[in-house]
């Protein structure tokens, strides 16, 4: 049973959640709960084709429409120079279509009226006259010569977004060159969408009056937004005050700004209401960012003995008809580099070639850090193969080449220093909790019996937490995190981040850590995030940023706190502040600690009775530039059958062993991770978004993108080890998305322990049972 | 999302329904469950003038079972065939329980499935393995046909747009013998339709042979099938492993379904066999679904 | 509600948490957004517009049913129960403590349908195994928790409320 919020020392306990009362009892306030006095609604027309030329807009008979207010196309905002606007990524992408589309439901003009219905009336009576042109679909078509342009606007004639690479290639190529074993593998990560239950939205505010705008916006990172439409409105962002209300699940998909949010503000601006903007899921699952969408091929080099020598991988990003990812400004393909996972690569060399197709942009980290997903599937499948090839048990390949506890830190040979692991131990503690050994025997028993019967294991290693000043940015802003504290009189507490939860606890968790770290309960401190007139600037909560950064402002700034504090309980205590001690309670007198005073007693002394000269209050405000990233991790170990008839496959059991540094509140911990393999089940068994040749989105809505429901899901089995971060305040690793990276490659290999007695490699996800049952046909294993 | 306007009618008497459709013909559509007719026109889709709404009309409810006949009156919802109890039906409520999700089900009706279409839908299978019947009135006449009847194309059926369905009748099963039935529905998830759907039912008699023997199919075809010449083969024969594996190959070769990202043609077909020999299996050997049916 | 013409304004009325409320509503105005919007009840969520998510499932006639695929019209003259009406007098319901005892919400933006599916299920029958509690939700989608603490919270909620019958 979970602990009331009044616990004393509240670290590393079930602490119940803060936010729930108000959840449970339907008295959130999620944006679509918004209603402000004379607002008005949007709704956006969209683009039936993939790539065609606008040759008109009529407007006449929307406008006709009762209720209808405004319409706005791409050349009204053109001009107004609104026409296109920054993505997060560094390239620009249309607000409304200007001249042509590049996507099936790329907006193309927006529609305000008095209700939600006539907003949908009029926008419907929006008649468009296309003129299609050619689709690409296929990224490796969009390299060809062949290939139309597809971005007109740049200078760069051809489809080519960027080329990135790291490490030596030429060491690389020469130490696979030497290597006696090799295995290549080419692996693919659809296109999926993250899909949180509530859709995006804003309500833009513009008072004519004060020339403020209030944005209420379905933001991870309202900060980050203010400065982006300072940027492209040219509005002066102190007068645009920006708040991210209850935020119903995010996982990356409310990182970006929106074509409709920009819609919202014009016209808000426009005609000094307030405008509502809410997507449909349709439009959600079909415009707003997608995640992955990478072709991937990977090839690594061994000693017979199943050493690691050497990695190679080459990789093309499906980014979409603009590159709207929200990477640093450095990593065009996030951090991808962490390719080398848990393994002891001597050598290793990336690269990833970004492309422009006809689909909607992207793509977001989809609960992951910035493209680590990809590269962790990458690196967990292949070894994999590599395990096949030897014909070693994938555990004991693993085991030979894990970086060993005392070689942290280490230098990776794409560049990064991971701070700690502890990767054999957690290995065993998932074999101890699934019973490895007997599982595998109770394996070859019932593969006597025909049964089809996999074990999947997969050892990744995350990297999140970006991240330090001196590389990691988004738009030139440094990704330092924020925390402000003020202690009032009475000894109760607000903190306020530059972070913004979306499910993952933070009014609970970083209450239990300030808590902490000043002697309270998390009961006496109210945390407060999502609102940018009074919340320290923040790049917000993704990619499991939020405590490896905003977590150790919390500690720091807290930290701060207790420096002064401990003055003024010196001046209470009539000693010296080098003779007063801390207990993590207390302030007492050095060896008597009878004599002691509280927090609660110095937070009404900063008020009433400080020590002479000493600034009155107690607060303070932090602003963490983290040393270094983190490196959460884990042993994930999936257990299939597979149903020879109808290539169903069943998960019968899943084990994750979770390592994410030091543990704020178990609970939290726990739910983040069941969430996240839930995640990752769907990615490996059922989520995709496909298009036809003619660049129709198939899975635009929850009929055809595919998200688990509570009969499909296994049940989830979790276990941890604690290996804090040495850097980090209280070292802690971030942990929201550490299932999701690491779980596809744990399913995936599970099916291919399977079927490799029969010669089977490979499967592609997502494992639908028609993919299953096609490879069982091939093998003449279907009956 | 929201509709496009309509005009909205609820009657309250089958009378006052007729009447309505009557009037409105081709620009009206029948609201039972709405739970494929509203999110059609939520993504506007679908857009009638009219909405009849015949929620209210009481003459359309209820389940009565006459001599192991059942009778469902046309607002019968999902959820009454899944939480139903007739054992001489088994295969009513395993098909029920596995029809979109268990929300849907409480509003989702047996018969607005039925007038909707979809191949891919589960009833349609269900009552042409039952040899069901439906009831279909206008305002002058009542008239009735057997299922196979009434499916013509995808999204077309027999039902005229003067006309409501009124009742679907499942037949009693013959007396004296074990009946058994089951729905293998191959779905991706809950809430998704069927990929293949297939629904077996047979009647043995004390000796193990077959009195009667229904095989329907979804999802493999313009229309729900009936897979007759399975069939025949089945009836008055003992259910051999080697009967069962004929009459699955020629259940599967009854089925004409289309490759799509469900599955190619050779899977649906495949999907087909795998099912009718399952079904038949599990009623040959009895088990918990199997009921002793007494005169 | 006998005729309402296309684009019409009309009264609806419905008892609602126990009280009984009137507001105007056209024929095409969905359950969900006269719950949310006129009678300003915004517990009760839309996630959707297939009828997939179930964020928007209240009880009607204390049977469970997405709101957003049925017509405030049709509910005219029934009874409507919300997730605003679970805690009585300030007391939560075992359903609602359950959940924030076993962390069975993230987001919360799920949790109002869940609690009303839920609710529906309990008050059946209170003894509910994992299977049962499994297949009763499925038609209520959530992207945090993975469904196990929700799973937990119901059963644990079961069992209270069993013995409050008794």
């Amino acid at each position: 049973m979970a602990l009331e919020a009044t616990e004393k020392s509240p670290l590393g306990k079930a602490i119940k959640r803060k936010e729930d009362p108000r959840l449970i009892r339907g008295q959130g306030r999620y944006l679509d709960d918004i209603v402000l006095p004379r607002m008005l609604y949007m709704a956006l027309v969209r683009s039936p084709y993939a790539h065609a030329r606008i040759k008109s807009i009529r407007l006449d008979e929307a406008r006709r429409v009762p209720g209808v207010k405004a319409i706005i196309t791409g050349e009204d905002l053109a001009a107004a120079n609104l026409a296109w606007m920054p993505t997060l990524a560094g390239d620009k992408q249309m607000v409304l279509a200007a001249g042509k589309v590049l996507f099936q439901y790329q907006e193309v003009a927006a529609v305000v009226a008095e209700t939600r219905a006539a907003a949908e009336d009029g926008a419907q009576c929006v008649e468009v006259d296309y003129e299609p042109l050619q689709v690409v679909v296929d990224p490796f078509f969009a390299l060809s010569s062949e290939a139309p342009v597809l971005r007109e606007d740049r200078e760069q004639k051809d489809n080519h977004i960027w080329h990135w690479a790291v490490g030596d290639q030429g060491a690389a190529d020469e130490a696979l060159a030497k290597s006696p074993v090799r295995v290549k593998e080419k692996i693919r990560m659809p296109r999926v969408h993250p899909a949180p239950i509530e859709p995006c939205g804003c309500v833009a505010d513009y008072q004519k009056s004060t020339g403020k705008l209030t944005w209420y916006v379905t933001s991870q990172a309202p900060h980050a937004h203010r400065t982006v439409l300072s940027l492209v409105s040219g509005l002066p962002e102190h007068l645009i005050h920006v708040i991210s209300p209850d935020v119903g699940g995010g996982f990356g998909n409310k990182v970006p700004v929106y074509p409709g949010y920009v819609c919202a503000v014009v016209l808000s601006l426009q005609l000094g209401r307030p405008v509502k903007w809410v997507e449909s899921r349709s439009e959600n699952i079909a415009t707003t960012n997608f995640a992955r969408d990478y072709h991937m091929t990977a090839e690594i080099g061994a000693t017979e003995e199943g050493i690691v020598t050497a990695l190679k991988v080459s990789t093309v990003a499906d980014h979409g008809a603009f590159d709207a990812a929200a990477d640093p400004t450095r990593f065009p393909a996030g951090l991808f580099s962490i390719v080398t996972g848990s393994y002891r690569f001597p050598q290793a060399f990336a690269e990833v070639d970004g492309v422009y197709t006809n689909k909607a942009p992207g793509g977001v980290a989809y609960r992951c850090s910035f493209r680590v997903t990809e590269a962790s599937f990458l690196i967990e499948r292949t070894m994999q193969s590599l395990a096949l090839k030897l014909g070693l048990d994938p555990v004991e390949l693993r085991r030979r080449n894990f970086i060993r506890p005392e070689e942290f830190p280490y230098n990776s040979p794409l560049g990064w220093t991971y701070d700690s692991g502890q990767y054999e131990k957690t290995l065993q503690k998932a074999m101890s909790l699934i019973d490895y050994d007997g599982l595998r025997a109770e394996q070859a028993q019932r593969r006597e019996r025909g049964e089809l019967v996999g074990i999947g294991v997969s050892t990744f290693t995350e990297i999140v937490g970006a991240g330090p000043s001196n590389t990691f940015d988004i738009l030139g802003i440094k990704m330092f995190d924020s925390c402000e504290i003020r202690i009032h009189p009475t000894g109760k507490a607000i903190a306020r981040l530059g972070t913004r939860h979306q499910g993952q606890g933070h009014e609970t968790t970083f209450a239990q850590l300030i808590a902490h770290e000043l002697g309270l309960s998390a009961a006496d401190i109210l945390v407060e995030e999502g609102d940018t007139d009074t919340a320290p600037y923040g790049l917000g909560t993704y990619a499991s940023r939020s405590t490896p950064t905003a977590g150790g402002a919390a500690a720091l700034a807290a930290r701060r706190i207790r420096q002064k504090a401990q003055k003024i309980a010196a001046h209470l205590l009539e000693i010296s502040p080098d003779d007063t001690e801390w207990d993590g309670i207390h302030f007492h007198a050095k060896g008597l600690e009878s004599r002691q005073v509280s927090m609660v007693d110095v937070a009404l002394a900063a008020y009433t009775n400080l020590p002479e000269g000493m600034e009155p209050g107690l607060e303070a405000t932090f602003y963490y530039d983290p040393p270094n990233l983190t490196f959460p991790n884990g042993a994930y170990i999936a257990v299939v059958s597979i149903d020879r008839g109808t290539g169903q496959v069943k998960v019968e059991r899943f084990v994750a062993v979770d390592d994410c540094g030091t543990v704020i509140n178990p609970m939290v911990v726990e739910g983040q991770v069941h969430g996240g393999l839930t995640e990752g089940f769907g990615i490996a068994f059922m989520q995709e978004i496909a298009f036809d040749e003619d660049g129709n989105c198939l899975a635009p809505n929850f009929m055809e993108y595919l998200v688990p429901t509570a009969v499909e899901t296994p049940n989830w089995e979790t276990g941890r080890t604690e290996t804090p971060s040495p850097h980090h305040p209280i070292g802690a690793k971030g942990v929201g998305e550490s299932p999701n990276v690491g779980s596809p490659a744990a399913f995936v290999n599970a099916v291919v322990d399977a079927l490799s007695p029969h010669g089977v490699t490979n499967v592609e996800i997502p494992m639908f049972p028609w993919k299953i049952w096609e490879i069982l046909s091939q093998h003449h294993l279907a009956r | 999302m929201f509709p496009e306007a309509f005009a909205y009618y609820a009657a309250h008497t089958l009378d006052e329904a007729l009447d309505y459709v009557d009037q409105y013909g081709y620009d009206a559509k029948i609201l039972a469950g709405g739970q494929s007719l509203l999110p059609l026109m939520k993504l506007r889709l679908a857009a009638p003038a009219v909405l009849i709404d015949i929620n209210a009309v009481a003459e359309l409810t209820g389940v009565t079972e006459t001599d192991g006949q059942l009778h469902l009156g046309a607002l019968t919802r999902h959820s009454t065939m899944e939480f139903g109890c007739w054992p001489q039906h088994p295969l009513v409520a395993e098909a029920a329980q596995q029809i979109a999700d268990p929300i849907v089900r409480n509003r989702g009706t047996v018969a607005g499935s039925l007038a909707h279409a979809d191949p891919a839908a589960d009833w349609g299978a269900v009552l042409l393995a039952l040899n069901a019947r439906v009831e279909v009135r206008d305002k002058h006449q009542s008239r009735a046909m057997p299922m196979r009847e009434f499916f013509i194309d995808t999204f077309t059926t027999a039902l005229q747009p003067t006309e409501i369905i009124t009742r679907v009748e499942i037949p009693a099963p013959p007396a004296f013998g074990y009946v058994g039935g089951h729905y293998y529905k191959l779905e991706r998830k809950v809430g998704d339709f069927a990929v293949v759907g297939v629904a077996v039912t047979a009647t043995l008699d004390q000796g193990g042979r077959v009195l009667s023997a229904g095989i329907g199919l979804s999802a493999v075809g313009t229309t729900s099938l009936k897979a007759t010449g399975a069939e025949e083969i089945l009836v008055g024969q003992r259910l051999t492993p080697e009967l069962i594996s004929e009459a699955a190959q020629v259940a599967a070769s009854e089925s004409s379904p289309f490759g799509d990202r469900r599955g190619s043609e050779e899977y649906k077909r495949a999907m087909v066999q795998v099912f009718v020999e399952r079904g038949l299996l599990a009623i040959a050997e009895g088990g918990s679904r199997v009921t002793v049916h007494s005169a | 509600m006998e005729k309402v013409e296309s684009r019409a304004e009309v009264p609806v009325t419905l008892t609602i948490n126990g009280e009984t409320r009137t507001a105007l509503a056209e024929s095409r105005t969905l359950l969900a957004y006269f719950i949310r919007e006129n009678l300003e009840l915004t517990g009760t969520h839309v996630g959707c517009d297939t009828t997939s998510c179930g964020a928007c499932t209240v009880l009607v006639d204390g049977v469970p049913v997405k709101s957003c695929t049925m017509l405030a019209v049709q509910a005219d003259g029934h009874v409507v129960e919300t997730v605003e009406g679970l805690d009585k007098d300030g007391v939560l319901h075992p359903l609602q403590q359950a959940f924030w005892d076993n962390h069975g919400l993230q987001c919360g933006f799920c949790t109002p349908g869940m609690l009303m599916t839920s609710l529906a299920l309990l008050r059946k029958n209170p003894n509910v195994t994992e299977d049962v509690v499994r297949h009763a939700i499925s038609g209520n989608l959530c992207r945090c928790t993975g469904y196990v603490n929700i799973v937990k919270s119901v059963i644990e909620a079961g069992q209270k409320m069993a013995l409050e019958e008794v």
